[in-house]
């Protein structure tokens, strides 16, 4: 399948700082792809490169095909971008505001679909309203809107819910999927990482300008400690015959490693053995943000470094 | 293209949607001035033979209109954009370095026009102005407005903060306007001055563009345009450079 995004051996050194060290990523179209990474980590460096406003000091980057800097007509109409920062013109209506960005792009007569997004996000009865007057989240939904009116097979949502209620980060994430099962490649950047878990299919992590994590959203979670059991008991020490398992403590509470629902079976019975009772019991699973913590402290995973 | 229409026609928007504030308050302005010195020195001063003083000071009161609002156009616009960060719905499109450039530029220059002419307008209640050679009008009013939209457009993207601007037109614009000769002939000035005057770029332009409305100037219009005209290209140029560099624009 053709590359959606493609990264190849990317650095970007600002005077100060080295914030790109070596970025080669891969996005297929279609796919819903979370990059996440601490604050610093180069996150929106790299998506301003992405969408030209910043320039690679080294490497290529191209959106379906087209180079960013020697084909960047086409490769800025594949591309929207949605920009973390609340940003609005205050001079004009969300109307108008979706016309004219329409017209940047060439299109001039783009009513129609102008409105199916505006009730799409639920912005039908604002669209007269100058956005300078609208709500936080209200503002979010027009650069949504903004970032779609050219209909670009690639989108990118650089933290597009923080400080979002919870009803429109809801929709919003109805709508993104929607567009996600038409055929979009969506790009998202995001700190809550329960969004990325449930929506991508596959993350990638940065850490300090590098790529330090890039798989499958299932494969990470699995690397990442899989499935453990939680147990508190009547007991302060746990039986000898179960600390190999043992991974952590939490209070009185024993986390196990669990790599198969099969050994909960004997893990009970080393318990009757030892006569010890069992006060509460929970089964669980690493979430990303385990992962994503593990990883960071650079501890554990056996992902490769890239250069 | 259809980008550049767009772009053009947002610039230009965006002063129609404040009208009051961007035609209004500079007609107002030149009004006044109008009004101050030609009661003080209507019965004082005759610069050109037939010329009354309030139809000698109206073409520069215009000039200095169209500059001053064709540099406030774009140098204003762009620092709005560049702090509400509203900048990135133009660059985000494929727009071209030459469209954005030529979108600032021509909207700076409707802008500039539009409050020359209001002044006009406004001017013909005080005195009788004769329009002799209306190509030099346009083309002083063209090649002039041009290199201040440039100033501007230079300005807006160099400037951090709206103090930036405003020291720019301070202490560049306002002096350069002000000392080129709007109120008064550098005729009538001390040979020392005269000679600095001929310096001032500003001087050409406001002489040049009288010249079109009474036949006479200060210097032969050739001659000012063909200092204005260098200025036009060398601004351009630069600017030209800057917005393709994507100095403080692209990081």
């Amino acid at each position: 399948m053709a590359a959606a995004v493609r990264l190849r051996g990317l650095h970007k050194r600002f005077p100060r700082v080295h914030a790109l060290r070596g970025i080669d990523l891969e996005i297929a179209e279609g796919e819903f792809f979370a990059l996440l990474g601490p604050n610093g980590a180069g996150k929106t460096t790299l998506i301003s490169i992405l969408a030209g406003l910043t320039r690679a000091t080294d490497g290529s980057v191209s959106i379906m095909g087209f180079d960013v800097a020697r084909q960047y007509r086409q490769a800025r109409r594949a591309l929207g971008v949605v920009p973390q920062e609340l940003v609005y013109d205050p001079f004009f209506t969300v109307r108008e505001t979706l016309r004219l960005q329409s017209g940047y792009f060439g299109l001039r007569r783009n009513d129609a679909w102008i409105d199916e997004l505006l009730a799409n996000l639920g912005l039908a009865d604002k669209a007269d309203t100058y956005t300078r007057l609208l709500s936080g989240g209200m503002k979010r939904r027009v650069l949504v809107a903004q970032a779609l009116v050219h209909k670009p097979p690639v989108i990118v949502l650089d933290e597009p819910t923080a400080g979002v209620d919870v009803e429109l980060r809801q929709s919003l994430w109805h709508f993104i999927r929607r567009l996600n099962r038409d055929g979009h490649t969506i790009l998202l950047t995001t700190h809550y990482l329960e969004e990325a878990e449930t929506l991508c299919e596959r993350v990638a992590m940065l850490k300090e300008g590098r790529l330090v994590a890039l798989d499958r959203t299932e494969n990470l979670l699995r690397g990442g400690g899989g499935r453990r059991l939680v147990l508190e008991l009547d007991v302060t020490e746990l039986p000898a015959s179960l600390r190999p398992r043992l991974t952590g403590r939490d209070g009185a509470r024993f986390i196990l490693d669990l790599p198969d629902y099969g050994d909960l079976e004997a893990i009970l019975a080393s318990l009757r053995q030892a006569g010890v009772g069992v006060c509460d019991m929970a089964l669980g699973q690493a979430d990303l943000e385990e992962v994503f913590l593990k990883i960071m402290h650079g501890v554990g995973h056996d992902t490769p470094e890239q250069a | 293209m259809s980008g550049f229409r767009t772009l053009l026609y947002k610039e230009i928007l965006r002063f129609w949607k404040v009208l009051v504030q961007t035609v209004g308050a500079p007609v107002l302005t030149a009004l006044l001035y109008l009004l101050i010195f030609s009661h003080v020195l209507e019965e004082h001063v005759q610069v050109y033979p037939g010329v009354s003083y309030t139809a000698f000071l109206m073409p520069g009161l215009i000039m200095m209109s169209v500059l001053q609002n064709a540099f406030a156009n774009s140098s204003s616009s762009l620092i709005q954009s560049k702090i509400t960060g509203n900048i990135v719905f133009v660059l985000l499109p494929p727009l071209s370095y030459l469209e954005f450039f030529m979108a600032y530029l021509i909207a700076a220059l409707v802008r500039g026009f539009t409050v020359g002419l209001g002044v006009l307008l406004v001017g013909l209640f005080f005195a009788d102005i004769e329009m002799r050679y209306p190509l030099w009008i346009l083309a002083f009013a063209l090649s002039s407005g041009a290199v201040f939209a440039c100033m501007g457009i230079m300005a807006g993207i160099w400037a951090n903060q709206y103090d930036n601007l405003a020291a720019v037109q301070n202490f560049l614009i306002m002096p350069l306007t002000f000392l080129s000769g709007v109120f008064y002939s550098i005729h009538s000035l001390p040979d020392f001055w005269q000679g600095v005057s001929h310096f001032n770029p500003v001087f050409y332009m406001i002489d040049g563009f009288r010249y079109g409305f009474f036949g006479q100037g200060d210097v032969d219009p050739w001659l000012s345009l063909a200092v204005v005209t260098p200025f036009v290209v060398l601004l351009s140029g630069l600017t030209l450079m800057m917005l393709k560099s994507g100095y403080k624009l692209r990081h």
